[in-house]
C-alpha cells in the first residue's frame, strides 16, 4: 500500500537525488577512489601514473619524517584530550551551578571558537615571539616551544567548544537525583562522583572522541603556527625531519614538497592517516552502540 | 542556625567562583586585546613591546590598515567579497540540496538511498588529507576553480553531514502531514517546499551555522581548488603574507587578522543562541 502512494516521489528522484548525488560524486566519491588507486602508482602527474603495488607504503613507513610525524601527533593528540577535557568540564560544571553572569562567560570562553585556523595561528604567534623574543629565541626554535604553544592554542579555541556540550550533558541530569543524594546527605564531592558523572558519561564519550579526532586531523593551525614544521633536524641519511609537523601537514608537505616525484608515497601516507582517522570514528560508533544496547 | 551557616558558606563560596571565573574570562579576551593594541602599533615594536599599548612612539595611527588593504599586491576587500561569497553561495546550496536529498531518503525506501546514505555517513569520518590532491585535480579539470563554481565542490563534500542531520529531524515529523498534503492533491515537489522545507527550519539553521563556520574557516580546500592569482580568500591572503618569505609588516598583518575577526565577532554576538545550538547539535554526530 505504501510503496504504491510513493511511486510518484520516486518519479521525481532525479530531482531530489541529482545534484546531491553529482556533486557527492565531484566532490568526494571519484577523488576517493582515484586516491585509493593513485596510492598504488608511481606519478608527477595523475595521466601518466604507472601500478607500483604496495612500494608507495614500503616507502612511507620508512619515511623518518613520517614516523616522526605519527609519534608527534599521538602525543599531541592525548596530552590534549587530556587538558582540554578536564579543563572543559570543570568549567562547565562550575557553569551549571547557577553563578552569577555564567551567560557572559559561556559566551566569551566560546568566543574562540568562531576564528579560523590561520588566523588562530598567527594570533597566538605573535603573542609567544612577543614573550620568547625577550629571551632571545622564538617559537620556531625549540620543538618544546611548539608543542606546547600549540597546545596552549587549541586548549583555548577548544574548551568552550566541549563546555557547551558538557554544559547540555550536566543540565540533562535529572534534579530529583541530584536532590535525593541531597537528602541521603552526600557531600558536593560523593555527589559529582557517583550521580552527576556517570549521568553525563555519554558526553564525556563523545568530547573524548572529538577531541582526539581533532588532535589527529590538525592542520591549519600547525601550518601557521609552526611555521609549517620547523625547526629542522638533518638526519644522517641527508633527509630532513620537522619536528613540530604532524600528520596531516606531512602528507601536504610530501605532496607539495620540492622532491615531485614523492606524490605516490604521500597518497600512501594519506590512505594511512585515513584509515588511522576513520579507525578511531568506528571505535566511537562501536563504543556507543554497546552503551546504548546496555541502557 | 546550622543550615543558615551553611547556605552562607555556599554564597561565599559562589561569589568566590564568580570572581575566579571572571578573572579567566580576562585572560581569555586578552589575545584578541593583544590583537587590536599590536595593529596599531608599527612593524619594529610589534615584536619588542607586544604588552604594551601604543603609544606617541610606537603608534602607526590607521596607517597598518590603510597599508594591509593593499598588502601582497592584492586589495584585502577582494579577498574578503571572495570569502563572503563563496561562504554564502556555498551554504545556501548545501541547505537546498541536502534537505530535498535528505527528504527523499528518509522517505523512499530503496537500495539506492541506503547506499547514498551510508556513503554520506562514511564520507564524513574521511579526513580531508585522503582526497586533496585528486580533489583538487578533477576540480581543475571540471573548471570548478572560480568563486562562482567552488560551493559544487563544498556541496560534494560536505554534504555527509547535513544529510545526517537532515534525515535524522526528517524521521521525526509525522507522516501524516505529507499524507494529507497528497490528498489534497499536492505532487512531490510542491509537498516539499511548500509542507517539509518550513518545517525543517530548526535543523536548517543549525547545519547552516555549521556549514557557515567551516566554509567561512577554511584555508586548505579553497588554496588547491582556486586560482589564487586571482581568487584568494581571507584565510588565503593571511597565510600568503605571513607565510610567504621576505620581510612581514606585523603591524599591518595584525590589523588585518583584526578585520577578519571583527565581523566574525558581530556575527556571533548577534546569533549566539543558534550558533550554540548548532554546535551542540553537530556534536552529536561525532
Amino acid at each position: 500500500m505504501r510503496r504504491k502512494k510513493l511511486t510518484p516521489m520516486q518519479r521525481w528522484g532525479w530531482l531530489f537525488l541529482g545534484p546531491v548525488v553529482a556533486a557527492f560524486i565531484i566532490g568526494f566519491v571519484w577523488p576517493f577512489i582515484q586516491g585509493i588507486y593513485l596510492s598504488l602508482c608511481k606519478f608527477t602527474l595523475i595521466r601518466d601514473a604507472k601500478f607500483n603495488g604496495i612500494s608507495n607504503y614500503i616507502d612511507a613507513f620508512k619515511d623518518a619524517s613520517f614516523m616522526h610525524a605519527f609519534w608527534y601527533t599521538a602525543l599531541f593528540a592525548i596530552v590534549s584530550l587530556v587538558l582540554i577535557n578536564v579543563l572543559a568540564f570543570t568549567v562547565a560544571y562550575f557553569l551549571t551551578q547557577g553563578i552569577k553572569g555564567s551567560n557572559i562567560f559561556r559566551t566569551v570562553f566560546f568566543m574562540p571558537n568562531l576564528i579560523g585556523g590561520i588566523v588562530l595561528g598567527y594570533i597566538w604567534s605573535m603573542i609567544f615571539d612577543g614573550i620568547l623574543s625577550h629571551m632571545n629565541t622564538s617559537i620556531l626554535m625549540e620543538t618544546k616551544y611548539g608543542f606546547w604553544g600549540l597546545i596552549i592554542l587549541m586548549l583555548w579555541q577548544q574548551i568552550g567548544y566541549m563546555m557547551i556540550i558538557y554544559i547540555a550533558g550536566l543540565q540533562a541530569v535529572p534534579d530529583d537525583m541530584l536532590e535525593a543524594a541531597k537528602i541521603d546527605g552526600a557531600s558536593k564531592w560523593q555527589t559529582l562522583k557517583k550521580v552527576t558523572i556517570p549521568n553525563v558519561m555519554p558526553s564525556i564519550t563523545i568530547c573524548m572522541f572529538l577531541s582526539l579526532t581533532n588532535g589527529f586531523k590538525l592542520f591549519d593551525q600547525n601550518l601557521a603556527l609552526n611555521g609549517g614544521g620547523q625547526p629542522f633536524i638533518q638526519q644522517a641519511d641527508g633527509s630532513v625531519v620537522k619536528t613540530t609537523e604532524m600528520l596531516a601537514l606531512n602528507i601536504y608537505n610530501t605532496f607539495y614538497g620540492q622532491n615531485t616525484a614523492a606524490k605516490g608515497v604521500a597518497q600512501a601516507k594519506a590512505v594511512v592517516f585515513f584509515i588511522l582517522v576513520a579507525g578511531i570514528g568506528l571505535a566511537q560508533l562501536a563504543y556507543t552502540r554497546k552503551k546504548e544496547v546496555q541502557q | 542556625m546550622k543550615k543558615e551557616q551553611m547556605l552562607k558558606s555556599e554564597r561565599r563560596m559562589k561569589a568566590i567562583l564568580s570572581v575566579v571565573l571572571a578573572i579567566i574570562c580576562v585572560i581569555y579576551v586578552l589575545p584578541v586585546v593583544t590583537v587590536v593594541m599590536n595593529s596599531f602599533k608599527q612593524n619594529t615594536y610589534v615584536k619588542t613591546d607586544t604588552f604594551a599599548i601604543p603609544n606617541k612612539e610606537t603608534s602607526a595611527g590607521w596607517g597598518n590598515f590603510i597599508k594591509g588593504m593593499t598588502f601582497g599586491n592584492y586589495p584585502f576587500w577582494k579577498a574578503a567579497l571572495y570569502s563572503l561569497m563563496i561562504t554564502v553561495l556555498s551554504t545556501g546550496l548545501i541547505i537546498l540540496f541536502t534537505s530535498m536529498a535528505a527528504w527523499y531518503i528518509a522517505r523512499v525506501n530503496s537500495k539506492l538511498c541506503k547506499l547514498i546514505y551510508y556513503l554520506c555517513v562514511f564520507s564524513m569520518v574521511v579526513p580531508f588529507q585522503m582526497v586533496m590532491y585528486t580533489l583538487s585535480k578533477t576540480a581543475d579539470q571540471l573548471k570548478l576553480n572560480t568563486p562562482w563554481t567552488i560551493p559544487i565542490v563544498y556541496l560534494g563534500f560536505g554534504a555527509g553531514l547535513a544529510i545526517f542531520m537532515f534525515v535524522g529531524f526528517v524521521k521525526s515529523i509525522p507522516l501524516e502531514i505529507e499524507e494529507a498534503a497528497s490528498i489534497d492533491g499536492c505532487g512531490p515537489v510542491k509537498t516539499f517546499f511548500q509542507v517539509v522545507f518550513p518545517m525543517l527550519r530548526p535543523t536548517m539553521i543549525s547545519v547552516g551555522i555549521l556549514e557557515i563556520m567551516w566554509v567561512w574557516n577554511d584555508y586548505l580546500l579553497p588554496y588547491l581548488v582556486l586560482d589564487i592569482n586571482s581568487y584568494r580568500t581571507i584565510p588565503i591572503q593571511i597565510q600568503y603574507l605571513k607565510g610567504s618569505y621576505g620581510t612581514v609588516d606585523l603591524g599591518a598583518t595584525m590589523a588585518l587578522i583584526l578585520l577578519s575577526i571583527i565581523p566574525v565577532i558581530i556575527f556571533y554576538l548577534l546569533c549566539q543562541k543558534y550558533i550554540i545550538k548548532g554546535v551542540a547539535a553537530g556534536a552529536v554526530k561525532g
